[in-house]
């Protein structure tokens, strides 16, 4: 049976695809450095259209209108300009409503894109882009340390990581915020008040890398214009001891918090990398691999969700669990010492 | 000769669910058609997998090692098809899906509660969210309904409106609307798109959208006339639209389909084609009911004199979709099902957290007891929803009563996972809240939605296998309905087993009694009820009615028609915990 794996490693080398959601124009080119803020691709669209329905509005067939219509797909016209007339006594026009684009005039109505909005691709992470993916976006490649979370509010920036947490359990709190951490991507536990994410933004910072936070603070966390990630999850968890562990030690170094939303399908998580000098680049983690004696894991699920372990053994067929059902799974050390047994769905191997 | 016996095939049905993949072995024994074993393994449609394939396989050889027969090729992990004289592989394969995001759709129509609604009820009956809807009393522009659409990023647009013959003008403006917005969207992400609107206008619609959806397919008219609905046609091209999506969306459908020579289902249109199909061959007069409680959704399907009304809401699936059911209801109409003192922002916080692990189970007592409260409430808003839609037939006492049914089948993780069979019943009681006198069926190894695409190989393998008795009979149940208060008694019961003893239960308000029958027995259950009240057969009226055990016998529920749970939280708790002793822990 196959392992999921949570990421946390030391020391990696991180690939990351970062494409824009619509076609655009690539800035950057395979073998350029780049650095998070530099802009790699660029993208204008439509945010919405408008349908001029000529023949309608002449009352004449899709037929004649179209030889009423003065626009050509791909013109792009100013506000106020003509786009069809009819001429005769009772002469009458078109102008289009909005600057914009033709995007197709024919059979008696004419489409335009109006509103133009920017989109502007950062790079995110500091590294070499290894592949250019036309109108889309690059493959970059890095190597350094790699913590991924559960729970991102979208965004993405990075700074200098500050530790302000001190034990896995601590709770992040607005007075321990102040103006010496403006800019900087801020590590603590758990978040319990949505005072906490505004103090953040007043500042403001460039990230929060928390344990967990309450639900009802997720709405709040979506409004903030920083990155928020979640390592381990919702209510009050503590963090996991191999991310506090790395993170912590990492201390004062410059951090990207992609705190995009996790999606089930694709495989995208939230992640915190630090990059780091190398002199030779380490092996890409696996996506997933087989459930094996000795390999540390996170477990998943209550009564001991968020602890770290090592399967002692891999059970044969199903075993009963306190709950009273049956399912796969082994026994674990836990770090304080305790062994429990774990259904393997309810774990996933850390490294 | 029956052709299942003539053509003696084995058959591997092959069920892809959210969190649980099932490989099942029906084959011939003692010239039935039995169903014979299953294995199971965790689903791998998502990351880091991505590829259901690998869940199929390890369900098989899971299966292979419970039947000791080889069905994979050793090298190259392939089926083994056909059956081989040395007892390796099988004849045939079905399968179902229920995997995957959920289908998002723009239902489009005319009027709101004709040809609208009848959209939004083919939209329920699969995996859909729907997205955007366009009706005439949609007053925005076309430019903005198209803006709209192309915003909302479909996977599905189903096209209704005008009776056959009928309006057809509102009808284009709303065609112009959706094929504008397909032109909009790049190639590989343009939506599918079901026609099934006025038939005269089908030429215009192959016209109009044929070059920009992902794919047209134009069916029957759901509303042919304002007072007939006929969902059925469109249905069954809606089935095959979803797996196209879903082709499109998860690697390993295709090959699937290719072991299966294209016989793969979504998992409830099976179960629903089982129902319908149950609902005739038995002649059932009053219904027949089939709730499956998955992490993909919460389906229910019910069949009323061969009438199918089927539901699927994703809003209420165990998995991914957990957290999202507290925009349907508030935390404390889950509360109230918990024997538990926790408090609401604990439930609220497994909420969340839950979600984030859909393919997780209980490994605590507790969290078991938060997760059969959740499954309640969840297959409790479902069967209301669902009711909705019954046909008139169905008809209840009072409107906020159930009708009569004549059967109840559960299935999906959180019924047939329960840690006792008294649990799976109680379950499926405090959430259906059924009336009158049916027995009720577990489908454990949720086998229903497989012989419903196994219908499509073998005709006579879905008889068969339930008659040799594939689901666990949990027993009869006799809902009391009575105006009395608690405790006054309602109820004089007496069972007269075949060797003539009897035993007798004195029913009060609010209880729940149990006369011991085991499976594959019969008696007589003689009623006699009080104050008026209803135990099946008519307010105050008395009777005797055959009855047929189960693995609880027959189960007498006076708690109260709606259940009525107590306010005071400790009462309540003290309530449930009784129920549960009383059906066995």
């Amino acid at each position: 049976m196959l392992a999921p794996m949570l990421h946390v490693l030391p020391l990696t080398t991180i690939v990351r695809e970062r494409t824009l959601p619509v076609a655009g124009k690539v800035n950057a080119r395979v073998d350029q450095k780049v650095s998070p803020t530099d802009v790699v691709a660029e993208a204008s669209f439509a945010r919405e259209h408008v349908l001029l329905d000529v023949a309608r509005a002449f009352g004449v067939s899709a037929l004649a209108a179209d030889k009423m219509i003065r626009v050509n797909t791909g013109d792009r016209l100013a506000e106020g300009a003509l786009v069809a007339e009819k001429s005769g006594i009772f002469a009458r026009s078109i102008k289009a409503p909005r600057a914009g684009r033709v995007m197709v005039a024919g059979s008696g109505q004419v489409l335009m894109e109006v509103g133009d909005a920017r989109i502007e691709l950062r790079a995110g992470l500091p590294g070499i882009v290894t592949q250019v993916i036309p109108e889309r976006g690059v493959v970059i490649r890095t190597a350094g340390a790699l913590v991924q979370g559960v729970w991102g509010n979208g965004r993405i920036d990075n700074g200098l990581m500050i530790s302000l947490i001190e034990k896995q359990d601590d709770v992040l709190t607005a007075d321990q915020l102040d103006v010496s951490l403006r800019g900087s991507v801020i590590l603590g536990g758990h978040v319990r008040d949505a005072d906490t994410l505004r103090v953040a933004a007043e500042l403001p910072v460039r990230g929060l890398i928390i344990s967990s936070l309450l639900s009802p603070l997720i709405a709040p966390a979506y409004q903030m214009r920083y990155p928020i990630l979640a390592l381990d999850g919702f209510g009050a968890m503590p963090m996991n001891s191999a991310a506090f562990k790395l993170l912590t030690t990492n201390n004062k170094r410059e951090a990207t918090v992609n705190a995009e939303h996790p999606d089930r399908y694709s495989g995208h998580k939230p992640e915190v990398i630090i990059p780091l000098p190398v002199s030779s680049e380490p092996d890409e983690p696996n996506d997933y691999e087989t459930w094996r004696l000795g390999a540390t894991v996170r477990m998943r699920r209550p009564p001991n969700a968020g602890m770290i372990g090592a399967i002692t053994n891999l059970r044969a067929g199903l075993s009963a669990l306190p709950s009273g059902l049956r399912a796969r799974a082994a026994d674990v050390k836990l770090e304080n010492g305790e062994t429990v047994i774990v259904p393997l769905v309810n774990m996933e191997v850390v490294g | 000769m029956p052709a299942s016996l003539v053509q003696n095939e084995s058959i591997l049905a092959i069920d892809v669910g959210a969190a649980v993949t099932r490989a099942v072995m029906f084959d011939v024994v003692e010239g039935q058609y039995r169903f014979v074993a299953s294995g199971q393994a965790p689903s791998t449609a998502e990351a880091p997998f991505k590829d259901i394939g690998i869940g199929v396989r390890e369900a098989v050889i899971n299966l292979q090692n419970i039947l000791g027969a080889t069905l994979l090729g050793p090298q190259d992990n392939n089926l083994i098809a056909p059956s081989q004289p040395d007892g390796s592989g099988v004849d045939a394969v079905v399968a179902t899906v229920s995997a995957g995001p959920a289908v998002k759709t723009v239902v489009v129509g005319l009027l709101s509660d004709v040809s609208l609604q009848s959209a939004r009820r083919l939209a329920e009956s699969t995996y859909s969210r729907v997205v955007e809807t366009l009706s005439l009393s949609d007053h925005r522009k076309s430019d903005q309904q198209m803006d709209s659409i192309v915003r909302s990023r479909p996977d599905l647009v189903l096209l209704t409106g005008g009776t056959d013959g009928g309006a057809s003008r509102s009808i284009q403006k709303m065609l112009e609307a959706v094929g504008l917005a397909c032109y909009l969207m790049p190639m590989e992400k343009r939506p599918m798109i079901l026609y099934a609107g006025n038939q005269n206008l089908a030429n215009d619609v192959q016209e109009l959208l044929g070059g920009h959806a992902g794919k047209l397919q134009v069916s029957y008219n759901v509303r042919p006339s304002l007072e007939t609905e006929n969902l059925a046609p469109a249905s069954h091209e809606l089935a095959s639209l979803v797996m196209q999506i879903r082709q499109r969306q998860i690697k390993g459908i295709e090959e699937l389909s290719l072991w299966a020579a294209g016989n793969v289902l979504p998992t409830s249109y099976a179960q629903g084609r089982m129902i319908r199909f149950l609902s005739k061959l038995y002649e059932s007069t009053r219904g027949l009911l089939c709730v499956n409680v998955g992490a993909s959704a919460t389906s229910v399907a019910a069949g009323f004199a061969g009438e199918l009304t089927l539901g699927v809401y994703p809003q209420y699936g165990l998995g991914e979709n957990l957290a999202g059911i507290l925009q349907h209801t508030e935390i404390e109409d889950i509360m109230r099902w918990l024997q538990l003192d926790i408090s609401p922002n604990t439930l609220r916080e497994y909420l969340f957290q839950k979600s984030l692990y859909p393919s997780a189970i209980p490994a605590t007592l507790d969290e078991q007891a938060i997760t059969q409260a959740i499954a309640r409430q969840a297959l409790y808003l479902s069967v209301r929803a669902a009711q909705k839609d019954f046909p008139s037939s169905a008809h209840a006492a009072r409107t906020d009563l159930m009708p009569p049914l004549d059967l109840i089948i559960g299935g999906g993780g959180a019924v047939s996972d329960a840690t006792s069979l008294g649990q799976s019943l109680l379950l499926l009681l405090d959430a259906i809240q059924p009336v009158g006198i049916m027995p009720v069926l577990l489908d454990q190894n949720n086998l229903l939605p497989l012989l419903g695409v196994a219908a499509s190989r073998n005709q006579y393998l879905p008889v068969q296998v339930i008659e040799s008795g594939a689901f666990i009979g949990l027993g009869t149940v006799i809902s009391v309905i009575a105006a009395a208060n608690y405790g006054d008694q309602v109820l004089r019961a007496r069972l007269t087993y075949a060797d003539g003893t009897e035993a007798r239960a004195e029913v009060k308000f609010g209880g729940l009694e149990i006369l011991p029958l085991p499976s594959g027995e019969t008696a007589r259950l003689s009623l006699q009820p009080l104050r008026r009240a209803d135990a099946g057969l008519g307010p105050g009226r008395s009777g005797a009615v055959p009855v047929t055990g189960g693995a609880l016998g027959v189960i007498i529920d006076a708690r109260g028609r709606p259940l009525q749970l107590p306010s005071d939280p400790v009462r309540r708790r003290e309530l449930i915990k009784k129920w549960y002793y009383t059906v066995g822990g």
